[in-house]
């Protein structure tokens, strides 16, 4: 199969955009994304968002957002699975480059959480777990993290403030990223004394929804002219899970079954081990959900993802650095945008273009982006071409 | 509004009626037709005890529109007794400390109104501590 | 003009076919304020005087429909029947929680009486559940039908500040009526007394009712349940002591005591069904729940007298006799004094946010 490779990166900060919508955040990143790709004509534009039909009363995204880029009459739709929008965006540009279908392909990432305020928000975001027997009861999506994590230190001894290191090495890598929300290291005391947003989850356990959007440039490797980017990137494996919507309908839901499944058969496509990972990009929105992806994927055995964690293996210069450029916790979480985020910071990293974050030598760099508790789970395996030589791959 | 969906779960919400597998025995809920564990179709009614314990719980302080009334509320997953989980509020809790393992019993309570106060209110499960009261 | 009185002299409901309590239930909400906290928010210091010690307060998710379901519950826990086999689902409440809606339909749906049943919700101030089982008696009395239900529940409310809202409490109790032969215990007879006295009233759209002050008490309390218990003891050739317990209606610790005195019966008889010291005035619920309370203890062979008073006004009375089909069927479910020990006290900011006495819009 021909190689597909992302060839044009953009994106806007992650904040709170109060003077611009969906539609201009989206062509932002677009603009970039093309400008980088060096001339490419795209095709198709897949859109992922989350939550533009609750947040902004907004559907329709793929003809709107191509209208506004000024792409009108290219094929256009929106590709949603909550927080894993952004992934499984681009596995839907990934598969459409992939088949010979289309040659370039567009993926654009787009979330605008401050067009609604307060319980209005929260509203929404529930909307992604089970209406009828999840919502209903009042559950959010932090309150259904909070049970995880909740079960998760009942099973498994955890000392105080043991999932610190999560929030700590996101806010120190977010140091180095001009796009991140929060560019400013954290110390452990100020986790320590966080406020308690619902037991056991303090504010820094959780990631900031934020506005944001993030694109993507897919093409054959072969299409790529001779003016275009040269540092290519590519997609070596692309993978999807899913698992139960509700929580409550897990047989053991402190493992993260789609997230094993997906991070296994991107790994399978790419032919590699998980020792030849030389990052990670986690959908760390919460705490938990990280030290149960870093289990479920098979950094860290069950019980033990907060450990490696703890031990200081997830930073840059550890066995298997995490949240590179300050994942969801420090970047911000822009909902549908963040796996497209994941990617264009993978991207960075791949190119060697991290600056401060720069992993030396990365090759290959994992992506996983999470719909709700891994209920999806896509992975992606990004890996670097050796452009001194673009025949030895 | 959305009166034809709380409608339609009335049985679910204040019976706590499922499904139970002729084929496994395995008791479902919420029910859904397929049996989660054995894959053949369950279409055979079983209604819950409504007797469980608490598997985990924690607190919501920001809670989503139409909750807000309520805030701050327990919200929890039950294992109930036969088997299934599933998530409810618990309710007249007083003082009482909640741990996991607690037992609990279903108890119908309102659960929100369906938009404003204008709108009909939605009743449903929520469980509390048990026993309240021990058959002699 | 006044239209003549053209009525015979008038004879007990007497059923064609014995009727009798098959299943009972009680409930009571877990919140308890203590009259001299609403004192302490109303009145200053000013002590002593206080109707009662204090009032059950239901809880933010609770209201008539809700505890209307755990007491029918409970009675279903009693009766041990087929919930397809109750004719009639009928609930009495000043505080239904429509005002165009049935509670009664819900409370059906929820313990399985569904389609093949009556369902209406009854209003008639405090008596609204004892007017709902003298009609539970007519279906099963005439055959129509072999159970019925019949609920007397409020979450009444007083005006800030008002007299009332020292007692306004919430709970009440379900009964479901079958046959004499099932029954725990036989209702031998009703008599209801009725007239148009205005004691105490709620218009449309008003959230806080009004009442006569003292006119409520002689010409309203008073006079309707001795003219019903009198009529009812004459006509069955009982007197006091013919009865173990009676239990009458309990706006405040005094009414009932008095009463009570006045019809010749001792302060011991009433005990058990007094429960209004501790949980407040339960209006439709009131008589019936002192009523629970009373059965959860009885033995066979006990006779009990119930009259109820709603204003506006009327009273119920009731001759009730213990079968000793009760031993068995008591601890089946939760007892009254299960539910009254149960207690998380609050105070009055917590009350008003229990029962929406703070304005939000």
């Amino acid at each position: 199969m021909t190689d597909v490779v992302i060839t044009g990166i953009g994106q806007t900060p992650v904040g709170e955009h109060w003077e611009l919508g969906l539609r201009d955040l989206a062509v932002a990143a677009i603009r970039d994304a093309l400008k980088d790709a060096g001339g490419l004509k795209p095709q198709a534009l897949f859109v992922g968002n989350m939550l533009a039909p609750n947040l902004s009363n907004q559907a329709h995204l793929g003809a709107l957002i191509a209208e506004y880029a000024g792409l009108t009459g290219i094929e256009a739709m929106t590709v949603e699975a909550s927080g894993a929008s952004g992934g499984a965006a681009l596995r839907q540009g990934y598969l459409a480059v992939a088949s010979g279908m289309v040659d370039v392909a567009l993926v654009v990432g787009v979330e605008k959480f401050t067009d609604k305020i307060g319980s209005d928000v929260e509203e929404a975001t529930a909307t992604e777990n089970d209406a009828d027997f999840e919502s209903i009861h009042g559950m959010t999506i932090t309150a259904q993290a909070a049970l995880l994590m909740k079960r998760y230190m009942h099973e498994n001894e955890i000392p105080e403030n043991g999932f610190a290191n999560f929030a700590l090495t996101a806010h120190a890598n977010g140091v180095a990223n001009k796009n991140a929300a929060f560019q400013k290291a954290i110390k452990a005391e100020t986790y320590a004394k966080a406020e308690m947003v619902s037991d056991p989850i303090k504010v820094f356990d959780m990631a900031p929804q934020l506005d944001g959007a993030a694109a993507l440039v897919l093409t054959r490797r072969e299409l790529i002219p001779s003016n275009g980017q040269s540092l290519l990137v590519k997609i070596a494996g692309s993978a999807a899970s899913s698992d139960t919507l509700a929580l409550h309908d897990r047989k053991d839901m402190l493992y993260f079954d789609a997230a094993q499944i997906s991070a296994g058969k991107a790994m399978k496509q790419a032919g590699i081990t998980l020792s030849q990972i030389n990052f990670f990009e986690y959908h760390d929105i919460f705490s938990i959900y990280a030290a149960l992806q870093l289990e479920a994927v098979g950094f860290a055995i069950k019980g033990k993802g907060w450990k490696l964690a703890a031990d200081g293996e997830i930073g840059l210069k550890g066995k298997i650095p995490c949240a590179t450029m300050g994942g969801m916790k420090a970047r911000g979480f822009a909902g549908g945008a963040s796996g497209v985020y994941q990617a264009v910071e993978a991207v960075t990293q791949l190119r060697g273009q991290a600056g401060a974050n720069q992993i030396a030598g990365a090759t290959y760099g994992l992506i996983q982006s999470l719909g709700g508790p891994a209920s999806t789970a896509v992975s992606h395996i990004l890996q670097k071409l050796d452009w001194s030589n673009p025949d030895s791959v | 509004m959305e009166i034809p969906r709380h409608w339609r779960l009335k049985k679910q919400r204040y019976g706590l009626v499922g499904e139970v597998c002729p084929h496994c025995d395995h008791k479902i809920f919420p029910p859904r037709d397929v049996c989660p564990n054995c894959g053949d179709e369950a279409k055979e009614q079983f209604a819950f005890s409504g007797k469980g314990e608490v598997y985990s719980y924690t607190t919501v302080y920001e809670a989503p529109a139409g909750f807000d009334a309520n805030a701050p509320y327990t919200v929890a997953i039950v294992k109930l007794e036969e088997g299934p989980m599933l998530t409810a509020q618990l309710t007249d809790l007083g003082e009482q400390p909640i741990s996991i393992g607690m037992p609990v019993e279903m108890v119908t309570r309102k659960m929100r109104n369906d938009g404003d106060e204008r709108g009909v209110i939605v009743y449903g499960y929520k469980f509390r501590p048990a026993p309240l009261h021990t058959t002699a | 003009m006044t239209t003549p009185n053209t009525q015979t002299s008038p004879t007990l409901l007497k059923p064609v076919k014995p009727v009798g309590i098959v299943g009972y239930g009680a409930y009571v909400p877990r919140y308890r304020i203590p009259a001299k906290e609403i004192a302490r928010v109303w009145t200053g210091s000013k002590g002593g005087g206080l109707p009662i010690k204090e009032k059950a307060v239901p809880g933010l998710d609770e209201d008539v429909i809700t505890m209307s379901i755990e007491a029918a519950r409970n009675a279903m826990l009693r009766a041990q029947i087929d919930p397809t086999e109750l004719r009639a689902v009928w609930v009495g409440s000043e505080s239904h929680p429509y005002a165009v809606k049935p509670t009664s339909t819900v409370v059906a749906e929820a313990i399985g009486a569904v389609p093949s049943t009556q369902g209406a919700d009854f209003e008639f101030a405090c008596k609204a559940g004892t007017e709902a089982m003298v009609a539970v008696m007519g279906i099963v009395g005439s055959g129509m039908g072999r159970y019925g239900m019949a609920i007397g529940m409020d979450t009444a409310q007083g005006k800030p500040g008002d007299a009332l809202e020292y007692t306004a409490a919430a709970g009440g109790a379900a009964y479901i009526l079958g046959p004499a032969e099932e029954s725990l215990a036989v209702i031998n007879s009703a008599y209801s007394y009725v007239t148009d006295t205005p004691d105490f009233w709620r218009r449309e759209y008003q959230k806080y009712p009004e009442h006569g002050m003292r006119f409520t008490g002689e010409p309203a309390y008073f006079k309707h349940i001795t003219e019903a218990a009198t009529f009812m003891m004459e006509a069955s050739g009982t007197t006091a002591k013919d009865y173990k317990w009676a239990v009458f209606h309990q706006p405040n610790t005094k009414f009932p005591q008095r009463v009570a005195s006045q019809l010749g019966f001792s302060m011991e008889q009433i005990a058990p069904g007094l429960l209004v010291t501790n949980i407040g005035n339960t209006y439709a619920g009131a008589a019936v729940i002192g009523l629970t309370a009373i059965l959860d203890i009885a033995q066979p062979g006990d006779r009990i007298l119930m009259v109820s008073f709603g204003s506006g006004a009327g009273s119920d009375a009731f001759d009730i006799l213990v079968t000793d089909k009760i031993t068995a069927r008591q601890g089946l479910a939760t007892k009254t004094q299960e539910y009254i020990a149960r207690r998380t006290e609050i105070d009055y900011a917590t009350y008003a946010r229990y029962r929406g006495k703070i304005t939000m819009k």
